[in-house]
């Protein structure tokens, strides 16, 4: 079902009116087949770049859609609502534009974003280690100054598109502490660089998550983002704009999961009527219902303050701690009113289940989630 | 060179579509939007741009006040500007009216190649390309899978060159231009506008043009001077339940009888 939005301008209403259509015949058909032989869509996100959904909150005059954040995670949703993992990559990719876009100098802004922002460079994200993921300020990665560049030596752990992508924002460090952390837009193919076996996921498998090896590749001066040791900060500043995405994506899982849940529970009859009218169901429904309308709510709530310049960093939090667990809650939900077929691979509700795990996992815990709200109250 | 595109807004043919008592179309009870079939000749518009061939594009539509969306539509995708023909006297032309209105707004807008969809996704006839040749002195080439524009220069000339299937054999066929093409579903994928496509059409010039602008008196078109009417009407029929065969012991039997009824084995 058309979700009612409600939305800032005509551009906004034309744009998820396309984006609708797009998800609707490019994603949504091949979605299940994918995930289930866990091959990646070759050509995909060349199409989403084509049609202008891959560079949305970034300005015009870069390459970008100029939209607000409001307009850009509604899109995300609709993405996610077909298809979790594009939805994912969609909005790791725009986080991976965002170092560049808030720190680059004109001259690298000039030479990568267009690119990036009309979707011709994929973009991963790559400041998760095997020992540093929370933790951001604990990674070893090494980049070390030589001549004409820098030459980087360690493991990098998690990085959606890994392999696949063209690009990634690479946080490595050039000194010691937090001060010691430096960003690069490095190329998806380097001597010296390596990725391994994509992981086993329990979800999201048509797109690959993997580690990298840097084998003493070497990144030129220029690919170096902002001042050397500002690495944290960008991390951190692009932080609450990655959950906001994540925020939206579950959403939009959630979304699917309950339509496919309502649509069964108008068909499927029980005791001699259809199983939406026995109460109990209707129950499930209806609080399934309410844990959508309310992830929706905190993330455009999140959204709007990030878009009129207001702090947001507490609302993206809750965004992201409401929307992943409503997304947990309700997918599972939505495999109890499947009953036995819920369980099965013959319906979409279980691989939903599965994909909603994930998100109460990464761009922050939501453990993490709470320290970051918890911190708030202490005077 | 100048490229004119007619494009139609139709009934959206997996709504439920229906007649007027006068038997002209019901716009009321069903969305419409821009003839798929009409894509395909917008994307080959594009493609010839793209191929290097300079050229203007202007898209064509006849039809009411919301018929402007497919005008959008098709700007959305690309191309400069447009003309829409809008007249209350319109309402009920058949396809030998709708000619006549085209051909004059081609004529009047100037014109080195037309480029057609093989037929509208609503009355589905097809012959409108073959009409407007004829109307407006030119050669036809129509049906076709593949289209490319040749040796054009600044003061016109050029030829088209084109593909046509058959059921027995392959066609391929050339005309001088200025020409009027149709092109078929098989000639490529349409693409998808662009968001900033999207906002760019909005700029664009839409010309709107009544009877009056093209020298056309209200009764040469309109229902009152058409030459196909829909005379009646009948929905088409629920389907009707199948056959249903009772396994004891016979299913089988019963199964390849009803084949066999059937003439399929």
């Amino acid at each position: 079902m058309t979700v009612d939005r409600l939305l800032p301008t005509r551009d906004a209403e034309d744009l998820l009116d396309l984006t609708r259509t797009v998800a609707d015949r490019e994603l949504a058909p091949v979605a299940a087949r994918h995930e289930r032989a866990e091959s990646y869509p070759e050509g995909l996100f060349g199409v989403l770049g084509e049609v202008g959904l891959l560079g949305l909150p970034y300005p015009e005059e870069d390459g970008g859609g100029g939209q607000p954040y409001e307009v850009y995670l509604q899109v995300l949703e609709e993405l996610a609502a077909r298809w979790a993992a594009v939805a994912v990559a969609t909005s790791v990719h725009t986080l991976a534009c965002f170092p560049v876009a808030t720190y680059g100098s004109p001259a690298q802004r000039e030479r990568w974003l267009p690119r990036m922002l009309e979707g011709r460079l994929i973009g991963g994200y790559s400041l998760s280690e095997p020992h540093a993921g929370s933790d951001a300020a604990a990674i070893i990665c090494k980049a070390r100054p030589v001549a004409d560049g820098y030459r980087i030596n360690g493991t990098k752990a998690w990085i959606t598109h890994g392999g696949k992508a063209d690009f990634y924002a690479l946080f490595a460090r050039t000194g010691e502490g937090s001060r010691g952390i430096s960003c690069f837009l490095a190329p998806g193919a380097a001597e010296g660089l390596a990725f391994g076996r994509p992981e086993e996921k329990m979800g999201l498998n048509a797109v690959p998550t993997t580690s990298a090896f840097w084998d003493g590749a070497v990144l030129e001066q220029d690919r170096l983002i902002g001042a050397e040791g500002q690495g944290l900060a960008i991390a951190l500043s692009a932080l609450d704009s990655g959950r906001l995405g994540i925020a939206a994506c579950a959403t939009g899982l959630a979304q699917a999961a309950l339509d496919a849940a309502v649509e069964y529970a108008n068909e499927r009859t029980a005791f001699g009527r259809r199983i939406v009218d026995h109460q109990g169901l209707g129950f499930l429904l209806a609080d399934m219902a309410a844990a959508v309308d309310s992830a929706r709510a905190t993330y455009l709530d999140a959204a709007r303050r990030r878009d009129l310049g207001r702090p947001y960093s507490r609302q993206a939090s809750v965004a992201k701690l409401i929307a992943t667990d409503a997304a947990m809650k309700v997918t599972t939900d939505a495999v109890q009113v499947f009953g036995g077929c819920g369980y099965t691979r013959e319906f979409p509700v279980e691989r939903y289940m599965r994909e909603a795990k994930v998100m109460q996992i990464f761009e922050g815990t939501n453990q993490i989630q709470r320290m970051v709200i918890a911190r708030q109250f202490a005077r | 060179m100048k490229i004119v595109v007619c494009v139609k807004y139709v009934p959206d043919a997996t709504g439920d579509r229906g007649f007027n008592d006068d038997g002209t179309t019901d716009r009321e009870s069903v969305d419409s939007l821009l003839s798929e079939l009409d894509e395909y000749a917008i994307e080959q518009a594009l493609k010839i741009v793209e191929s290097g061939v300079e050229a203007e594009i202007t898209y064509l539509t006849v039809g009411p006040d919301d018929a402007k969306d497919a005008l959008r539509k098709a700007l959305a995708m690309g191309g400069d500007n447009a003309i829409h023909v809008n007249d209350d006297d319109i309402a009920g032309t058949d396809a030998l009216g709708t000619s006549l209105i085209l051909a004059k707004a081609i004529e009047r807008a100037g014109f080195d190649l037309v480029i057609c969809g093989m037929a509208s996704t609503d009355a589905s006839m097809g012959v409108v390309p073959a009409m407007l040749a004829e109307r407006l002195g030119v050669p036809q080439v129509t049906y076709l899978d593949e289209v490319t524009v040749e040796g054009t220069t600044v003061k016109g000339g050029g030829t088209v060159k084109g593909r046509r299937e058959g059921d027995v054999a392959t066609e391929l066929i050339e005309a001088a231009l200025p020409a009027v093409v149709s092109v078929t579903d098989r000639t490529g994928e349409a693409r998808y506008p662009s968001f900033k496509g999207i906002m760019a059409a909005k700029k664009k010039n839409v010309e709107a043009l009544d009877l009056d602008d093209l020298g056309i008196e209200s009764d040469q078109v309109g229902l009152s001077a058409a030459w196909s009417i829909v005379d009646t009407a009948t929905k088409r029929p629920p389907r009707a339940k199948g056959e249903v065969v009772e396994d004891e012991g016979e299913g089988g039997v019963q199964l390849a009888g009803f084949l066999a009824a059937k003439k399929f084995i």
